[in-house]
């Protein structure tokens, strides 16, 4: 068993790279899949109809669709619509489609609990479109959602080791490919595990510093 | 075919998930010594474990230790590992939530402890934790394509074999795709409905 995991560690470096993979299509996914929510947010809530239709469906297609599914589907299917895209482009593509309807969700949950008066006097002050989203609105609803957005950003790390499956060499399929080479399932999954657990700890020691902070900055 | 092993999978693992996750909240709730350690842990592990992962682990490891499962029992132990654990957040929450006086009045009525649980604590527990507990299932059912990586035939799994033969494999994904997207919005709207009549009296007392 000691034998086994120090096989794994003598695969470092490729350990490494499958781990940094899937940090950097975390901080991708994660970093345009916000700013597509913070764009599909005053969609949702949008006072036209016809707008704010579109995107609940859009975001409630995305709520009720596996993920797995959905990899197979973009990875798949833009092929035949003739948009050739590497593996890598398609998972992250996946990854970022998914989750901003996960993110729009979450914002919007945020500004429902907001209290209107903030945005009146807003209003009233003479702020209007963009800039009343962006000075009056967006800083309390993201204060407001961080730490289910901290969640949400847990969820995308579990996501990405789905990306496997479409051989995008994230940290699940490095380890798959030494358990495959080497015969030691047990040491090369238990390590990804664990390291998974790590990158999770860190994403929530982060969110509730956050949220600490966003606290201290409310009251 | 495939559309029924998927449900067969989530459900086993729904039906067993759930008590287990009650079983390790109560651990953490009665604060017993090492084993609540033993149960935090195990949570925080799970919750942040990839359901691809874990079920590669299971199937692929379990055997070097003499123990062969086959792709299903791997998948269902997989998945009601993970859901027990978020499981036992729901139920925490709860627990926590619950009001502390019900208990010590029970306590003070000399009801023996099995009895306090069973008659106070859990009927009122049960009720406000079940939309979370749907919730859950929801992802339950969403991550258990995962189970296809292991090479049993679930909705995914057949949908890839169906594509394979006929070269065209985009109509088996997207009836793949449709059949989940019911499975899943059914139950957001069983969780929605569950929510309202619970969380209205509340407002009022």
């Amino acid at each position: 068993m000691i034998s086994d995991f120090l096989t794994i560690w003598g695969q470092l470096p490729d350990i490494w790279n499958g781990f940094l993979n899937t940090l950097i299509l975390v901080i991708i996914a994660a970093t345009i899949s916000l700013l597509m929510g913070i764009l599909l947010t005053p969609m949702l809530m949008s006072s036209r109809p016809g707008i704010a239709r579109i995107v609940e469906l859009f975001c409630d297609a995305m709520r009720c669709v596996p993920f797995l599914l959905f990899v197979y589907l973009i990875y798949f299917a833009l092929p035949t619509m003739g948009i050739r895209l590497s593996n890598w482009t398609s998972g992250v593509l996946a990854l970022v489609l998914y989750n901003s309807a996960y993110m729009a969700l979450l914002l919007r949950g945020a500004w429902q609990d907001l209290p209107a008066d903030t945005i009146e006097s807003g209003k009233a002050f003479g702020f209007q479109g963009f800039s009343l989203m962006r000075r009056i609105i967006m800083p309390p609803v993201i204060m407001r959602a961080i730490p289910s957005l901290g969640n949400q950003l847990i969820q995308i790390v579990k996501d990405s080791a789905f990306l496997s499956i479409i051989a995008v060499t994230e940290l699940t399929s490095v380890m798959n490919s030494i358990q495959s080479t080497y015969f030691i399932p047990f040491a090369a999954f238990l390590t990804a595990v664990l390291l998974y657990w790590l990158l999770c700890l860190c994403i929530e020691i982060i969110a509730s510093i956050l949220t600490r902070y966003s606290e201290e900055r409310r009251t | 075919m495939g559309g029924l092993s998927t449900i067969g999978v989530s459900l086993v693992s729904i039906i067993i998930g759930v008590p287990l996750g009650l079983g390790l909240a109560l651990i953490r709730w009665g604060k017993v010594p090492v084993a609540s350690q033993v149960v935090f842990t195990y949570v925080s592990i799970l919750r942040s474990c990839p359901a691809v992962t874990l079920i590669l682990l299971i199937f692929f490891a379990l055997p070097q230790f003499g123990i062969s499962l086959s792709p299903a029992s791997a998948g269902i132990l997989a998945l009601t590992l993970s859901t027990a654990a978020f499981n036992c957040e729901v139920w925490r929450g709860g627990l926590i939530a619950f009001p502390r006086q019900e208990y010590d009045a029970a306590l003070a009525f000399g009801m023996p402890r099995g009895l306090r649980l069973r008659n106070i604590v859990l009927p009122q527990v049960w009720r406000s934790c079940l939309p979370g507990l749907v919730n859950e299932m929801t992802m339950l059912v969403k991550s258990s394509p995962a189970v296809a990586v292991i090479g049993m035939v679930d909705i995914t799994r057949a949908a890839q074999r169906v594509g394979a033969r006929t070269y065209d494999p985009l109509p088996p994904f997207i009836f793949a795709l449709l059949l989940y997207s019911v499975i899943v919005y059914l139950m957001i709207r069983l969780q929605r409905r569950l929510e309202q009549p619970i969380s209205k009296p509340e407002g009022v007392s």
